[in-house]
């Protein structure tokens, strides 16, 4: 196999620098060009070997001010794995009160990421 | 009537809940928040996806997560929030003089009579009534911002197959929200020859998940009686906006959010006398965020749209420090006020007046992107060089900054009558 280039834009924040990286042979990267700060090249990195992403959606609440609460990955998860993830989230329904941080879902999927509510929600 | 109010805030979102904080730490002994929401929080409540306050807090955080940080200090060093509270009237007294009429069910209607006032009130969006497409008026048109709260706060899905107009951020946030949730996204398209949002919004939220967008492509129609059946989608010429004869096609589909721009609310400081910017739709502000009425301060979009967060808790911050300062007194009432202007490619930018009184950002959108080398610069009308950076790139969806220092705007002498901004290729 040859050198290959990938282009993409970075996500690790609002600036968005255009990224290109050069992938030898056997996939690994050999260059990467366009980033403004080391988050962009371990993003570089991570995202032609192993993409992922933060996930964020609500889990139904049953007694609470509001009848979903908002909850994301602590941590990226694969991204080949969020449509799993949301369809094992969308399984949930959590009793209120919910606290900031409380994990819902350990290892979600198998993915060793958990998914934690992300605000405080009150009982009515 | 004096309710010992030494600064009160409308609004509890970033900016309000930030000028609380700055407020306190300047030494205002009875700080209040007001929320017409039960709860505090502002628009980051149904913004649940990460990408807010990495640079406050040095890791991205979703906006839920983001105003439990603010809101905690808030309440820790004493900031008083009333929510369930709106505030209905605002006074305009010729002699300065500042109070406001509020209604809650916990506390009835009651006039407040604060030393100064923080108005945080934030942005609405633009609604379908702002660009006037021709067809019926159907269920499943929604603005973005309403959808994703229907999604994120109330549970409900407006629909299974949606359409977004407009890319501003929001529009692009709500695009992936509805795949996740299982609905299918037909694309997204936008009037203007350039991206609304951040970049990486499109990365990250279309192209992640493969939904087409369309630049210079726009809905010329809606259909459907009850429901939305669909939408007329065509070309437009990017010299005239007006759509290309034979490039229409109909799209089927039961949901069309809006993302067409965000608009700063501020009826209660028209109300107010406040003198209103023609092409921010925000007060005019000086460098210490303080609006045409002396006790009346200003910050975050309200005053004008911003991009980040960060940048709203920041202003919010200094509007609040300088409201508790004019409470106390502390504040000079006649500062020199030096009007920034805008170059030829500026669209809109604030504060529109700067004093030196502190180092300043001054924020500014550009009309024409620019794909190349350029600077954003700052030169008086006397033609001295105040700001001059490099930049890769500019683009009108992204905010671009001058930062002056405040000894540098007090040595101006007295012939300088203008600060100039603007970016131009370099």
């Amino acid at each position: 196999m040859s050198e290959e280039i990938k282009k993409f834009i970075c996500v690790s924040c609002p600036l968005g620098c255009g990224l290109s990286v050069t992938l030898d042979g056997q996939g690994e990267v050999t260059n990467v060009e366009g980033n403004s700060c080391p988050r962009g090249k371990a993003y570089a990195e991570s995202e032609v070997k192993d993409p992922r992403r933060v996930f964020a959606s609500t889990v139904r609440v049953s007694g609470g001010k509001l009848p979903v609460c908002p909850i994301r990955s602590k941590t990226p998860a694969p991204k080949t794995k969020l449509f799993d993830i949301a369809r094992e989230v969308a399984k949930l329904d959590v009793k209120a009160p919910l606290e900031i941080g409380q994990v819902l879902i350990h290892n979600v999927c198998g993915t060793d990421v958990d998914i934690v509510a992300s605000r405080d929600l009150a009982a009515i | 009537m004096n309710n010992n109010i030494d600064v009160l805030i409308i609004g509890a979102g970033p900016a309000g809940v930030a000028a609380g904080i700055g407020a306190r730490k300047e030494g205002a002994e009875h700080v209040v928040i007001l929320e017409r929401d039960w709860d505090a929080g502002g628009i980051l409540q149904q913004c649940i996806h990460p990408g807010f306050g990495l640079r406050t807090f040095r890791e991205e955080l979703t906006g839920p997560e983001y105003m439990h940080r603010f809101i905690k200090e808030a309440r820790d060093i004493g900031v008083e929030f009333r929510q369930n509270t709106m505030v209905f009237e605002m006074d305009n007294n010729p002699d300065g003089s500042m109070g406001v009429w509020t209604m809650s069910k916990e506390r009835g209607i009651e006039r407040l009579e604060p030393k100064a006032i923080v108005l945080a009130m934030g942005c609405r969006e633009r609604p379908l009534g702002a660009i006037r497409i021709p067809g019926s008026r159907p269920a499943g048109v929604y603005t973005a911002g309403t959808a994703q709260r229907f999604v994120n706060m109330e549970g409900y899905m407006p629909g299974k197959k949606a359409v977004i107009l407009g890319s501003g951020d929001i529009g692009l946030i709500m695009a992936r929200r509805m795949i996740w949730e299982g609905a299918e996204v037909e694309g997204v398209y936008e009037v203007m020859s350039w991206p609304g949002g951040l970049r990486r919004n499109i990365a990250q939220c279309l192209d992640d998940y493969g939904i087409p967008f369309h630049l210079e492509t726009t809905v010329t129609k809606i259909h459907g009686k009850d429901r939305l059946e669909g939408v007329t989608v065509a070309k437009i010429d990017p010299a005239t906006r007006a759509p290309i004869a034979g490039t229409e096609r109909f799209v089927e589909c039961d949901t069309l959010l809006l993302a067409i721009g965000l608009i700063p609310e501020n009826e209660l400081s028209r109300m107010a006398g406040v003198e209103i910017h023609p092409v921010t739709g925000g007060p005019v502000v000086n460098d210490l965020l303080q609006t045409s009425k002396a006790p009346v301060f200003a910050a975050g979009n309200v005053v004008i749209v911003y991009d980040l967060v960060d940048n709203v808790s920041d202003e919010g911050l200094i509007a609040g420090t300088n409201a508790a300062r004019y409470a106390a007194g502390k504040l000079d009432k006649d500062m020199r006020r030096i009007p920034v202007k805008g170059g030829d490619n500026v669209r809109l930018f604030s504060p529109q007046y700067v004093t030196g009184e502190r180092d300043v950002t001054i924020f500014m959108r550009i009309t024409h992107p620019i794909e190349g080398a350029c600077k954003v610069i700052a030169n008086t009308d006397t033609g001295i060089k105040l700001y001059n950076q490099r930049l890769r790139y500019a683009r009108p969806g992204e905010m671009n900054e001058v930062r002056l220092k405040a000894e540098q705007v007090k040595e101006l002498g007295s012939d300088v009558n203008a600060i100039i901004i603007d970016i131009q290729p370099a």
